[in-house]
């Protein structure tokens, strides 16, 4: 019953995205939103990651880290080793595991404000590096970084050449889209099965959860590296899509905007980091027009929300629900 | 009787401070063994020490023969050995039955990515945890409260419910802090009976208390401790005749005394 249900909700989303949505673009012409959506699929994700650290009872401030991270992965082995893109998607997360599970383990043990401290330094630290290593090639970037393959299996192609592509937003669009929607329904199982309760008990007490026996030394270093994984997801997809990426490419103010997406879409949430990002992105995007006084308005607005929405967007669907 | 639980000659620093001082006793099998001394004696770090929350800075603690001082919490918890908390300790936002379920954890018999992927094992362990977290619902009469946010319930229920976890885990001893702290006189009765009926299910009960009244109704032996040394062990009789358990306690002017 709930399945079925579940199933119908994610078609008729997926039907909208991949179809509506396009439809409508082209119908008025706004191809530019083509971008403006990749960009939302693509920062959800990686704000998705941010999430999962709240789950565990963290503030993560330090997703721009990965983003950057995923995203030289992709970047170098693409350029310098020539591997498919689509190769190096996976391997860019999972490289962003690897590396937070060797800062994970010590920066864990930190709780509230210090552990919050510790990862927005790790943002900064990220951009140094990126500076500093040769292979990253510096303050220069890496730019004209080529465009996606095309994947066939047994000669049926799958995603064509994005180089042959007239117009490639489209393509990246649909894929990031995709990708979006497998993320997040990854997360709603995690979330909906035993794992999301363990993780909701680290949240509300570790000591009490340590005393039945829950390891939560392991538990963080996994949600950490699930964390770090979509970061570094979000942040390769980003690369290939603007084909050049610098030290500047992710930044502080990108970390604090992928912990903003999350608290502004609702903490208690798996959708909440998709919805706040949407909702932020645009509405910065829709303040353009007030000039030099956009910052204020969104700030304004934004300590509002968190004022009189303190459990985030969500939380007045839920409301609705709890009444009805 | 076979001895589960080994305390020896645990001491523990902090600083210059001596909390514990060379105690020493053991826990017999399916006994309820109180530990009571005034306020600071050091009963609350003698609980953390035997729990492995803190480590003693000399002597061990050993379960069945085994050292357990020095393991992770949730390993000592694994073998058997679980705490309760003194303060309510429950998971606030979950309900009172996903509170219990949770507690279940040590019991699974399937990983994290069975539990993810949704295996036949997993599975298992789901129906087998919910039936067994509504019998020890029911078991401390929390039923009527069974889907309500912990955080809302009454003093009373909250302290059966951090029982209720603490059984959940299918312990061999128990750990129980302060289980009568803050309860009135029928509370009181209540949970005595609550963890007579714990023992019953043959678990083993060590337990930290206040309330000199419902020690003295409870315990099999008592083990008294001041200024973190241990000044007297043996049945409620015999430490309620003990001349220096009686100066300890009228020196540190209690008078809710309640022998």
């Amino acid at each position: 019953m709930k399945r079925t249900r579940n199933i119908l909700a994610v078609a008729v989303f997926m039907l909208v995205v991949l179809v509506g949505v396009p439809w409508l673009i082209e119908a008025t012409g706004r191809l530019d939103l083509y971008y403006t959506l990749t960009s939302v699929a693509l920062l959800s994700i990686a704000s998705a990651g941010v999430w999962v650290t709240f789950y565990i009872g963290r503030i993560n401030i330090g997703q721009g880290a990965f983003a950057l991270m995923g995203g030289y992965v992709s970047a170098i082995l693409v350029v310098q080793y020539g591997v498919s893109f689509w190769l190096t998607l996976p391997l860019a997360g999972l490289f962003c595991a690897a590396a937070s599970v060797l800062i994970g383990l010590p920066i864990l043990r930190l709780r509230g404000v210090y552990f919050a401290m510790v990862t927005l330094v790790l943002t900064e630290v990220a951009r140094l590096l990126a500076l500093a290593l040769p292979i990253t090639n510096g303050a220069k970037g890496m730019v004209s970084i080529p465009l996606p393959g095309g994947i066939s299996i047994f000669g049926l192609t799958i995603l064509p050449d994005f180089a042959t592509l007239a117009n490639p937003r489209p393509a990246f669009y649909l894929v990031s889209v995709v990708l979006m929607v497998l993320c997040f329904a990854a997360l709603y199982r995690l979330v909906h099965s035993r794992i999301g309760k363990l993780c909701q008990s680290l949240q509300q007490n570790e000591e009490l959860a340590s005393s039945i026996g829950v390891n939560i030394a392991y538990l963080r270093v996994i949600a950490y590296a699930i964390s770090s994984f979509l970061g570094g997801l979000g942040g390769a997809m980003f690369v290939a899509i603007s084909q050049s990426i610098y030290p500047s490419s992710f930044t502080v103010t990108d970390s604090v905007n992928f912990m903003l997406n999350c608290f502004l879409g609702g903490l208690g949430h798996v959708f909440g980091p998709m919805i706040g990002t949407f909702v932020l992105y645009f509405g910065w995007d829709f303040l353009f027009e007030t000039g030099e006084f956009q910052l204020l308005i969104f700030s304004s607005v934004l300590i509002a929300l968190m004022l009189f929405l303190p459990n985030g967007l969500l939380s007045l669907r839920l409301f609705g629900k709890k009444q009805g | 009787m076979t001895e589960l639980l080994q305390i020896k000659a645990v001491t523990k620093r902090f600083g210059g401070l001596v909390a514990v001082n060379n105690v020493s006793f053991a826990v017999r099998e399916r006994e309820i063994l109180s530990v009571i001394g005034p306020n600071g004696a050091g009963k609350s770090t003698l609980f953390k020490l035997i729990s492995s929350f803190l480590n003693p800075t000399s002597g061990e603690v050993l379960f069945r023969g085994e050292r357990i001082s020095g393991l992770a919490p949730h390993i000592v918890a694994r073998k058997g050995v679980v705490r309760t908390f003194q303060e309510t300790t429950i998971f606030k936002g979950m309900t009172v039955r996903d509170n219990v379920i949770i507690a279940h954890h040590l019991r699974s018999n399937a990983s994290l990515a069975g539990f993810y992927l949704g295996t036949n094992t997993a599975r298992r362990d789901e129906d087998e945890f919910g039936r067994s977290a509504d019998e020890i619902i029911d078991f401390l009469d929390l039923g009527v409260q069974r889907h309500e946010i912990a955080s809302t319930l009454p003093h009373g229920h909250l302290r059966a419910l951090g029982i209720a976890i603490g059984l959940a885990t299918n312990p061999t001893v128990v750990l129980l802090d302060e289980p009568f702290a803050g309860m009135n006189h029928d509370e009181t009765v209540r949970a005595v009976e609550m963890v007579r009926g714990v023992r019953k299910r043959g678990v083993t009960v060590l337990l930290v208390e206040h309330d000199m009244p419902a020690v003295m109704n409870i315990s099999d032996r008592i083990v008294v401790l001041n200024f973190g040394v241990k000044i007297a062990e043996g049945t409620p009789k015999e430490i309620q005749e003990n001349e220096k358990v009686i100066e300890a306690y009228l020196g540190a002017e209690d008078e809710t005394i309640g022998f």
